[in-house]
């Protein structure tokens, strides 16, 4: 018998781990990135060879946060911009699961971002896959604060007046462990980047450049979701190219891979500490 | 065994109902006059294997707790008014999701920044129609500092047993005047926990339509791997948009309430064994004036009983009729501009008994002596007592 390609077999993972009936077609547009984030997820826990009973996949109101629904764990999908409270809940309540957040632009930095800085500050063990299209997809369009300034959306009809503000820098100075940077386009690099999060001791975030066709690539002429590949494989830079180039080359490039990555105590891991020392303390007064 | 009685605080009462009641998980977010009973679980539920979190704001509050219940240990979140208006949203995920969780409203002065340190009611309807959408819900209304540590422990049962979110309404005297507080021992008290799944996974239905209404709960690491969104959904948790599954599933949530008004609300009476005429209706601190105007009224042989019910939400309807049947007017006293009041209206035959208001919204409570004002204006006024 003839082996099957790489391909096929990546394919053949994600179907272990598909929900079976009823729960498919999906509500994405076809070509939508969001589709290439769900197989590099479920590649990446799938090579964590843990019991999908231990793992949670939690996520908020947008197109990205419809992803849980088809994937067999258990998962929680809950209020717009509330996914990581939520997982901070069950974290916090059981520390042995393992935690994930599937979150866009809009749920997570607009309406979610204070829960956003301050899960980083805590450092919880906690990854978010914060799926970036720059844009309200699942309401049509709107702008969202990672929208490009000058770039169009249904309520910048002439262009957003605001500046974007990056994920990553954000994560990094408010404390997270792990931050890092794909593409839809950068399947094998994500996927990476996605197991570096997922094996991290602490809050973790994995941003990843999507495609929204429909609305973003529509409103601003930059086409089909073959176009917004390309645009996403000619401007990313790994970091390690970058760090070697004058700031002027890098002008229309953003930076992809592993930008941050640290050891430090991890929320639960103190709170345990923390039980364990009142048990000892109490103890040896009785 | 020995009997245990201490001088508590109202919130020091609630934190020891909750721990007692098995919560293990408190997420919150300090606010006057509730604070205590966050500052209490944070220090006693590490001592006990528990865990608190202080998080950001009391949208997180909510959703921390709602997560922590889906992983399986009893939940807890205090609170009081603006903390209570921005919980409304994740409440109603709560409910729809039918995720077991306890809030405390510490009621004080609204709205907005309202009056942080001073007494009031005036949550009554929030409580009852604070989220968005079809929503039925339960708010236990203690009336004493013991009873508060009680009511602690009926909301986490209701919330275990009904898989829904349970509001304990308090308000600031309650929560920090100090009484006498008998702690019952673990084995007098009845603690209620969810119903467990006992099928295999592959038959699981998170949400399955059952005669009671309540169906099994599985936490997340038990094996049963299954979908909760706030979404209308299937017995199965998969979001739907079929008409007969949407009405299913909204009957089941309104009907396990509804069906058990009779249970959740009871009324506790004083002086109304002799049929008085006139009666006074009031609930929590308010209810401990009436209770004492009730005592004056008779020193001065005016037959005045009253009553007062340990829930608002949901009332329980049918009895409070039939223990109204002889009253001909209503003094119907509360902390507000008149909330409680439209709900008599709403469930009293007003061509029989007249509903006369009693309100107080300038930060202090309502004394006995206000109460019995009230009455002897009513005798004035030409009406049998
Ligand atoms: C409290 C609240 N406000 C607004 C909405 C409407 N809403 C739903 S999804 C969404 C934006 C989603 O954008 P994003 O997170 O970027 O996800 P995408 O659809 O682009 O994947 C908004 C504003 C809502 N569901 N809840
Ligand atoms: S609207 Fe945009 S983000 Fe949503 S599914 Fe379609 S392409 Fe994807």
């Amino acid at each position: 018998m003839a082996q099957k390609s790489d391909m096929a077999q990546k394919s053949d993972v994600v179907h272990h781990y598909l929900r079976p009936k009823k729960k498919f077609p999906h509500v994405w547009c076809s070509g939508c990135g969001l589709g290439v984030i769900l197989g590099s997820l479920i590649r990446s826990i799938d090579s964590l060879q843990m019991s999908k009973n231990d793992i949670v996949v939690c996520s908020g109101i947008g197109c990205s946060s419809r992803l849980p629904v088809y994937i067999d764990f258990n998962t929680l999908h809950t209020t717009h911009g509330r996914a990581i409270a939520f997982a901070t809940g069950i974290k916090v309540a059981k520390p042995k699961l393992k935690v994930i957040v599937v979150t866009g632009d809009g749920d997570c930095l607009a309406i979610g971002g204070n829960h956003f800085i301050h899960a980083c500050r805590r450092n919880i063990d906690i990854t978010v896959i914060l799926a970036n299209n720059w844009i309200y997809g699942m309401t049509g369009g709107q702008f969202s604060p990672t929208t490009p300034t000058g770039s169009r959306g249904t309520t910048a009809p002439y262009g957003n007046l605001e500046q974007p503000f990056d994920p990553t820098s954000l994560a990094i100075a408010a404390g997270a462990a792990y931050v890092a940077r794909s593409t839809v386009y950068h399947v094998n690099q994500l996927d990476k980047m996605i197991k570096g999060g997922l094996e991290k001791k602490g809050f973790s975030l994995v941003e990843i450049i999507s495609n929204c066709h429909t609305y973003y690539g529509r409103l601003n002429r930059e086409g089909d979701p073959v176009k917004m590949l390309q645009w996403q494989k000619k401007h990313a830079m790994p970091i390690e190219a970058a760090r070697k180039l004058p700031p002027e080359k890098l002008e229309d490039k953003f930076i992809t891979g592993v930008l941050h990555d640290v050891d430090k105590e991890e929320y639960c891991h103190r709170y345990d500490r923390l039980i364990r020392e009142l048990a000892n303390a109490s103890r040896e007064r009785s | 065994m020995k009997r245990v009685v201490k001088l508590l605080q109202g919130n020091e009462a609630c934190v020891e109902g909750a721990l007692m009641a098995g919560v293990r998980f408190f997420g919150g977010y300090p606010i006057t006059p509730s604070t205590e009973i966050a500052e209490g679980m944070a220090r006693r539920l590490p001592t006990i294997g528990g865990r608190f979190i202080q998080m950001e704001d009391e949208i997180g509050s909510i959703a921390s707790i709602i997560g922590a219940s889906c992983a399986g240990v009893k939940s807890m979140t205090a609170t009081s008014g603006p903390g209570f208006s921005l919980m409304q949203e994740n409440i109603g995920y709560a409910y729809i999701t039918e995720t077991p969780t306890v809030i405390v409203n510490v009621q004080r002065g609204g709205p907005s920044t309202g009056l942080p340190t001073k007494v009031s009611q005036s949550d009554t309807m929030q409580a009852g129609h604070g989220t968005h959408g079809d929503y039925y819900a339960i708010a236990l209304v203690p009336s004493s500092v013991q009873e508060v540590l009680h009511f602690t422990i009926k909301a986490v049962n209701l919330s275990e047993r009904f898989r829904t979110p349970v509001i304990l309404l308090l308000d600031e005297v309650m929560a920090h005047m100090r009484e006498k507080v008998d702690i019952p021992n673990p084995d007098e008290i009845e603690i209620v926990e969810r119903k467990r799944p006992t099928v295999p996974p592959d038959w699981y239905k998170h949400f399955a339509l059952t005669a009671t209404g309540v169906s099994a709960m599985a936490s997340f690491g038990d094996g049963y791997r299954y979908n909760i969104t706030g979404l209308i959904h299937d017995e199965l948790g998969f979001p739907t948009a079929e008409p007969s599954e949407i009405v299913a599933m909204l009957d089941k949530l309104k009907q396990k309430i509804v069906k058990h008004a009779e249970s959740i609300c009871e009324f506790e009476t004083n002086g109304m064994e002799d049929d008085p005429k006139v009666a006074i209706l009031s609930y929590g601190i308010v209810a401990r004036a009436a209770k004492q105007a009730v005592i004056i009224a008779r020193e001065h042989r005016l037959k005045v009983g009253a009553i007062r019910p340990t829930a608002i939400w949901p009332l329980a309807t049918d009895s409070l009729r039939k223990r109204l049947k002889n009253v001909r007017q209503l003094i119907v006293a509360e902390l507000n501009q008149g909330q409680l009041i439209n709900l008599m209206k709403q469930h009293i035959d007003q061509r029989h008994t007249e509903i006369i208001p009693l309100q107080r919204y300038d930060g202090e409570i309502i004394s006995p002596g206000q109460i019995f004002n009230k009455i002897k204006e009513i005798k004035h006024h030409g009406s049998e007592i």
